[in-house]
């Protein structure tokens, strides 16, 4: 540090006690090296019985540790997996405990083994800077400038420059177009606003896919329903897709504890207390179906958003914004429940198209 | 006719005539007897018990004639099988007021509990007590099980029955500890904040296979202990916690000088 890096500090030259032997020169320079500290003896150095206690621990540790791998192989013959759930744990718990020993044992001894019984004066190594030196630096930077002037980009020969540099700016098109491609992969936001349900398809029963009847539902049921198909197209892949959208959760009420005049076609969507609503929760998309059958209060899982099913499932309390879209249901001339038509407006989250 | 009456006074004819007469009466006894407690075969006797135990703990809440309350439901039409899980799990007669009625050991007995269940049934029907075989969990496919239970029973029970939090301090308990019959029961009548699933819903074939899923889940997890089986905050509390703490233990351990 010279002095006329901070002037208005420097007054060590007047308050510096006179530098020791030993320490570097320089006004800045106020402090000694203090040095290795004085080298103390482990009790292991001084105390030969100490020193025997050491090496026989670490002779246990690592006896130990072969305990630990003929118990593990012990284990694995002697205690196979027998299918239940009791005896696949306990052959792990037994093979790992001795895996857990044996390595265990060599590690401990080995680290104890270094620190108590070998050496332990300490060691000075000397390095030199890693920065290269002033001539191979001025070699370096000549070196690199011929090149350049050998490759001739500097001046000379425009429309090769023009491919290097074009080859160069293309190639990334080659990862970026195909990634950004498959970026949704399918614009169609028209599946968003429907689901499979339509006028006459009867609601049925989930995963068992039975029909249900009205008179089945009883006050303070709930039924968690899907549209009802064939039993090779719930196999299909195509189902899961529609299956996700049109799952709804079905509760009968007291018709007295109901409120439907805020419903946007209040009695009518319902069957003599019998409503059904989607599943999807138009915060984020989670499945809401903890129903409490007391309160008609239906939870979302995810972010607690409560919904009021007596009320048309209002938001009672948390982050969704909109009531859960309802269901409009109906009975056939055999009794089943049926979908009068889809949901009125788009199930799930909100999504920018979705007024449109 | 005459052979019948010379043989009326065979020194055997009493004997005879004694065994039919035991034969008779135990048939009819057999017939027309209570052969367990199940709430279509009780006596008038445990009715009346059930009510004067009836009257004596829950018509100070529930009425005299079970009609209920504000807040406190009737139980005309609830059943035996409402009683036999509300009463043999301790939840009622209830404690004290709650967010929820919570398990306790049970104030009755088993023939208590049986009176009481056929005073109520008597009352109104309702889902009976299911039989020993509807609950075996061995003859139920655990399979099937797992797919009802996750569509109807997981969202509030956890996917392996660890149970999980409601709104305002009611949550939806444990089911590793919970009897076959009571979690038979519970689908069955609905208790509290759970919603009825009836037969048509979940079938008696169904509801076993749900039972015979959790019986298997009380083995716990083959990969050890589960933490609950609460998912990522407990698993994630002990990686960071213990787990972490023990290497840094072991690092200063490392570290350190031999004294």
């Amino acid at each position: 540090m010279s002095d006329n890096q901070n002037p208005p500090a420097d007054t060590s030259k007047d308050v510096t006690v006179a530098p020791e032997a030993g320490t570097a020169v320089g006004p800045a320079d106020r402090f000694p090296d203090p040095g290795v500290p004085e080298h103390k003896h482990r009790l292991t150095d001084t105390d030969l019985s100490a020193a025997k206690r050491a090496e026989r621990t670490v002779t246990i540790l690592f006896v130990l540790s072969i305990l630990g791998t003929i118990g593990s192989i012990v284990a694995y013959v002697m205690v196979p997996p027998d299918g239940t759930t009791a005896g696949v744990r306990l052959s792990t718990l037994l093979i790992g405990l001795g895996l857990a020993l044996s390595l265990l044992g060599i590690g401990i001894a080995g680290i104890h083994w270094a620190k108590a019984l070998m050496g332990d004066r300490e060691f000075v190594q000397e390095r030199h800077t890693l920065a290269t030196q002033g001539e191979d630096r001025e070699i370096a930077i000549r070196d690199l400038n011929e090149g350049l002037e050998d490759s001739g980009v500097v001046g000379r020969r425009g429309v090769l420059k023009g491919a290097f540099f074009g080859a160069l700016a293309l190639f990334p098109l080659a990862l970026a177009v195909p990634l950004i491609g498959s970026v949704g992969g399918d614009w169609n936001i028209s599946k968003f606003k429907h689901t499979m349900w339509k006028n006459g398809m009867r609601l049925a029963i989930d995963p068992s896919g039975r029909p249900i009847k009205a008179s089945d539902v009883t006050v303070g049921s709930v039924f968690h329903v899907v549209p009802e198909t064939t039993e090779e197209y719930r196999g299909t892949h195509d189902w899961i897709t529609e299956k996700s959208k049109a799952v709804v959760l079905m509760v009968r009420l007291n018709p007295e504890d109901l409120r439907t005049d805020q419903s946007p076609e209040g009695e009518t969507w319902s069957h003599e207390g019998i409503v059904a609503y989607s599943k999807i929760c138009t915060h984020v998309g989670c499945p809401v179906a903890l129903y409490e059958q007391q309160t008609h209060h239906l939870l979302c899982p995810c972010h607690q958003s409560t919904f009021d099913i007596a009320d048309s499932a209002k938001v009672v309390f948390g982050p969704a914004n909109r009531r859960l879209p309802q269901l409009p249901i109906t009975v056939d001339s055999d009794g089943y429940l049926i979908a009068q038509d889809d949901f009125a407006e788009p199930i799930g989250p909100s999504f920018w198209e979705r007024l449109k | 006719m005459k052979a019948l009456a010379a043989r009326r006074h065979h020194r055997l004819a009493p004997v005879v005539l004694l065994l039919l007469a035991l034969l008779t009466t135990g048939g009819i006894y057999a017939a027309l007897a209570p052969s367990t407690a199940n709430a279509e075969t009780v006596s008038t006797a445990d009715i009346e018990t059930g009510k004067k135990l009836f009257q004596a703990n829950c018509a100070t809440c529930h009425g005299a004639n079970a009609e209920g309350r504000d807040g406190v439901p009737s139980l005309v039409g609830v059943g035996a099988a409402a009683v036999d899980f509300q009463v043999s799990t301790g939840r009622m007669p209830m404690q004290m007021n709650g967010p929820q009625a919570l398990e306790k050991p049970a104030q009755f007995n088993e023939e208590q509990t049986a009176a009481l269940a056929a005073y109520v049934a008597s009352m109104g029907a309702g889902p009976a007590i299911p039989t020993d075989q509807q609950v075996d969990a061995a003859e139920g496919d655990p399979s099937n099980g797992m797919a009802l239970f996750r569509t109807n029973c997981a969202m509030c029970h956890n996917a392996v029955g660890a149970g999980g939090a409601l709104s305002e301090g009611k949550f939806a308990p444990a089911l590793w500890e919970t009897s076959e019959r009571n979690i038979y029961q519970a689908m069955l009548t609905g208790p509290q904040s759970m919603p009825v699933f009836n037969d048509v819903n979940i079938t008696p074939d169904e509801k076993r296979d749900i039972v015979s899923f959790l019986v298997e889940q009380r083995e716990g997890s083959a990969g050890g202990n589960a933490l609950g089986a609460l998912g990522p905050v407990s698993e994630g509390l002990w990686a960071f916690a213990i787990g972490l703490g023990l290497l840094i233990g072991a690092a200063v351990w490392i570290g350190a000088k031999s004294s």
